[in-house]
């Protein structure tokens, strides 16, 4: 039975390293207040007025000291500085992950899309033992995906994609919660993560009647939206080949490079012709903003994705 | 109040008494009190939403008050306190009356100014007011976009135009300061003799100016964004939300150092006196509050560290986080070192300022641990955060300003208030103070997010037990209102210096002529000069007291 809870549950590889970090930070501020209380009251009590504690060669200044302390709580605080940027480091920079999940958050629900096709709201079922990346973006105010036991969280954006990523340790059903205020029932934006056994995870995959992956169902969508018509590799307009773009390097026509991540295929798309497209091509895709939804998005984000797996399958 | 002191010297309180001698004053001491009239109206309208937040939390399901009147309760409190009492406190009243006190001035540099920045306060206030009776706002003191431009269904453009011609009061009091302080400061009363507090006031005077107008154009585009549909934070139009919340951390950030940078001014001045020595490291402890008013603005990136902004930049803000502490660590042990050899009596203002300093080392520590980046992402917007920043601006700022009070009472009003219930009053807010808000660190671990009305019942104890201490601080709070209002008529009275203390502002009498001193006075000698061993002290204008 648990009777007041006073520590939360730790059920992630993140969980355990955070809990390391904050006990460290207790233990140098239980030091220093007990260091501060400790002088006031031994000072309060020795040098009350009318006791007869020596008061001669009063100290009103000296460097020496203030120079000391200075030096040795800088020391103490940079350790810590550098435990806690090293370690939000590795968790906001993630590892190539084994399962991919997209999320979008609207008031008051959080929607997650597997790479199998298979969607559900306010729940989050995840294989134990795996490490899971999150890819999410707001269709509407900023929220926030907390989950405490794991000790994560990150906000969520309108208008863009946030990742995140971790690895749970325990299975079990722990609590999912929003925490930027999104409006009247932001108290009730909350959810359970169900973590399970592999096994179990693969087998409630297969139940939830789904046929199509996400990129296949992206697919379908870069037909729909006509994509194809000049990114095929058989069209006849001069678009750049989607084959192996994702995770590549791509030299922007504002004179920039970067990584073409979910970010920027998402961008490009909504975007259009514009300096974040790739250099050499002509200026005619069109814009998407307010044409695809958030859910399409994340189909045809995937199938891009997709493309660059079959690629290097294939060389 | 005319009839109190009618059998004393004419003073600032009796020379005029008609009603337009006080809406008109251009004394700023009179616009001291005004100023504390109104924020007192303002605490008490902020802790009436904190009792309906407390009360309603005690139940997990929530069911006291309505979600959309939760939701509008926290943010009144937010707002009310931050604009409407934290920021305001120190610097309107206890600094409206005694810098120029202090320095040996006739008053402020520019009177009318002082005056005007009361009436904003006011003309800010009724539109805060406006907003709260025709329905509130729900969206947080801190506005983020897009809800409170597309989203929120609130009155927020009463509340942002409350807020934005707060700030000009801000900014009227802020330049008034800014000049007093280099120009009027009596002959002899060089920088390196001003009393701490006046560095305080000149510290936090300098962020006013140079902060609160990005509050303003912040504000302004927001209602542009609401009103126009002009795309500046919402992406759906185009914007982008990130940059509404640099914008408005780059002044809010600054903001809480305006909150206690008075604070620690004022707890130095009470220190040294009731200990009865010198302040330990005087120019140390000057150059800490202006290290910290410099730094506090390049730390705002700090509150975003989980918001989507790019890893560098969260390394570098934590980094400049962990700075701006060393020159508050340098504080508190000079504080603490300051008791050394000391001759201590323990009367109220005292037990505020230890209770200050003790409070706000614990919100500081913990200021560190928000500060972690990896430990922040697990407590940024659960109760860890809120029981930190209260602990600073409840536990520091409102400590120090009860300190205050009572030191300068006998000044303001010329009666001393009854010592035993002060004691009493000082005592039991730190208790109530801990206990409102200590369980709130547990909780924030545990994950209780903030702006929740309700939350798992696993929750309940900490959050009843923090109900219950915010019981006994309402009491804690309302005891000085009643005791300090009696000690108005029934107080014995005040001589010039009740605390032989060594500052200007006690060389007058209690309370002060309308223009402060006779003559001005020659200063010739540094701060607390106080002699703990024999108890004999040197004002600042170099006469000897045994």
């Amino acid at each position: 039975m648990q009777w007041v809870p006073f520590w939360p549950r730790d059920a992630s590889v993140t969980a355990q390293s955070i809990d390391m970090l904050t006990i460290g930070e207790l233990a140098l501020v239980v030091v220093i207040l007990g260091f501060v209380f400790g002088l006031m009251i031994v000072f309060g009590l020795r040098y009350r007025r009318g006791s007869s504690a020596d008061r001669s060669h009063l100290v009103e200044k000296t460097w020496h000291w203030e120079i000391g302390w200075t030096v040795g709580s800088l020391a103490a605080f940079l350790v810590l500085f550098v435990w806690g940027a090293n370690m939000y480091v590795w968790l906001y920079e993630p590892p190539p992950a084994d399962l991919e999940i997209y999320v979008v958050a609207k008031q008051w629900m959080w929607k997650a899309e597997h790479p199998g096709g298979q969607r559900e709201i306010n729940e989050l079922h995840v294989p134990l033992g795996k490490s899971v990346r999150l890819l999410l973006t707001s269709e509407d105010v900023v929220h926030s995906f907390f989950v405490p036991a794991f000790r994560v969280k990150h906000d969520v954006l309108p208008g863009q994609y946030e990742t995140f990523w971790f690895k749970p340790t325990e299975t079990g059903r722990f609590l999912l919660e929003c925490t930027q205020y999104c409006g009247t029932q932001h108290a009730h934006m909350g959810g359970v993560i169900v973590v399970m056994p592999q096994t179990e995870y693969a087998r409630w995959l297969t139940i939830q009647g789904v046929h199509q992956s996400l990129a296949q169902q992206g697919e379908a969508l870069f037909r729909k939206y006509g994509c194809s018509g000049c990114h095929d590799p058989n069209s006849t307009v001069h678009a750049p080949s989607l084959a192996g773009l994702y995770g590549s390097i791509v030299h922007l026509q504002n004179g920039e490079t970067t990584i073409a991540d979910e970010r920027y295929l998402r961008d490009c798309i909504l975007l259009g012709a514009s300096r974040i497209l790739p250099a050499g091509y002509p200026p005619v895709m069109p814009a998407f903003a307010g044409q695809i939804g958030e859910d399409d998005l994340i189909k045809l984000v995937a199938y891009i994705q997709s493309l660059a797996q079959t690629q290097r399958a294939s060389r | 109040m005319t009839t109190l002191t009618a059998d004393l010297p004419t003073n600032y309180l009796t020379k005029e008494h008609t009603i337009a001698s006080w809406l008109l004053t251009k004394d700023h001491k009179r616009i001291a009190l005004l100023f504390f009239a109104s924020i007192t109206f303002f605490f008490f309208i902020g802790g009436f939403a904190a009792t309906l937040i407390r009360l309603h939390l005690v139940n997990p399901a929530g069911n006291l008050l309505q979600p959309d009147i939760y939701n509008r309760m926290f943010t009144m409190h937010g707002i009310v306190m931050v604009w409407f009492f934290l920021i305001p406190s120190i610097p309107t009243t206890m600094g409206n009356f005694f810098i120029p006190l202090m320095i040996g001035a006739r008053d402020l540099a520019f009177p009318r100014i002082n005056l005007g920045s009361w009436y904003l306060f006011n003309l800010s206030g009724l539109f805060l007011l406006y907003c709260l009776f025709v329905g509130g706002v729900d969206t947080g003191w801190t506005f983020y976009t897009p809800y409170s431009t597309l989203f929120a269904n609130g009155h927020v453009i009463p509340a942002a135009v409350a807020v934005f011609v707060n700030g000009f009061s801000s900014i009227m009091t802020g330049l008034n300061f800014v000049v007093t302080i280099h120009r009027l400061r009596a002959p002899g009363m060089t920088w390196m003799r001003l009393p701490l507090f006046v560095w305080a006031i000149y510290a936090v005077s300098v962020v006013m100016l140079l902060a609160t107008p990005v509050l303003a154009m912040t504000l302004a585009l927001i209602a542009i964004e609401r009103w126009m549909g002009v795309g500046i934070f919402d992406p759906s139009l185009g914007g982008d939300p990130l940059l509404f919340q640099h914008m408005f951390w780059f002044y809010s950030h600054p903001a809480v150092y305006i909150m206690i940078l008075p604070a620690m001014g004022l707890v130095s001045e009470l220190i040294t006196c009731f200990a009865r020595r010198p302040v330990f490291g005087y120019s140390g402890m000057a150059y800490a509050l202006m290290a910290i008013a410099v730094i506090s603005f390049f730390v705002w990136a700090h509150h975003m560290f989980v918001a989507g902004i790019s890893i560098f930049s969260a390394v570098v803000f934590s980094l400049m986080t962990f700075f701006v502490a060393v020159p508050s660590a340098i504080k508190v042990f000079n504080w603490t070192a300051t008791l050394h050899k000391g001759s201590i009596t323990f009367d109220a203002p005292m037990l505020y300022a230890l209770g200050f300093v003790g409070l706000f080392t614990i919100g500081g520590l913990t200021g560190l641990m928000v500060a972690t980046l990896a430990v922040d992402i697990h407590v940024h917007d659960t109760y860890f955060v809120i029981a930190h920043f209260h602990y600073i601006m409840v536990g520091g700022t409102v400590s120090a300003f009860f300190g205050g009070l009572h030191y300068w009472w006998p000044k303001m009003t010329g009666r001393l208030y009854p010592e035993m219930w002060a004691r009493v009053a000082a005592i039991v807010t730190f208790l109530g103070f801990n206990l409102t808000f200590f369980p709130q660190f547990i909780l924030g671990y545990l994950g209780m997010p903030r702006r929740y009305y309700a939350y798992p019942p696993d929750f309940q104890v900490w959050h009843v037990l923090s109900s219950a201490g915010a019981s006994i601080l309402a009491v804690a709070y309302t005891l000085p209102l009643l005791y300090l209002g009696w000690s108005l008529i029934w107080g014995p009275r005040a001589g010039p210096n009740p605390w032989r203390a060594t500052g200007l502002e006690w060389l007058t009498s209690s309370p002060p002529p309308q223009h402060n001193f006779a003559r001005t006075p020659i200063v010739k000698a540094p701060p607390y000069q106080y002699n703990p061993a024999d108890g004999s002290y040197v004002a600042q204008d170099g006469s000897v007291h045994a």
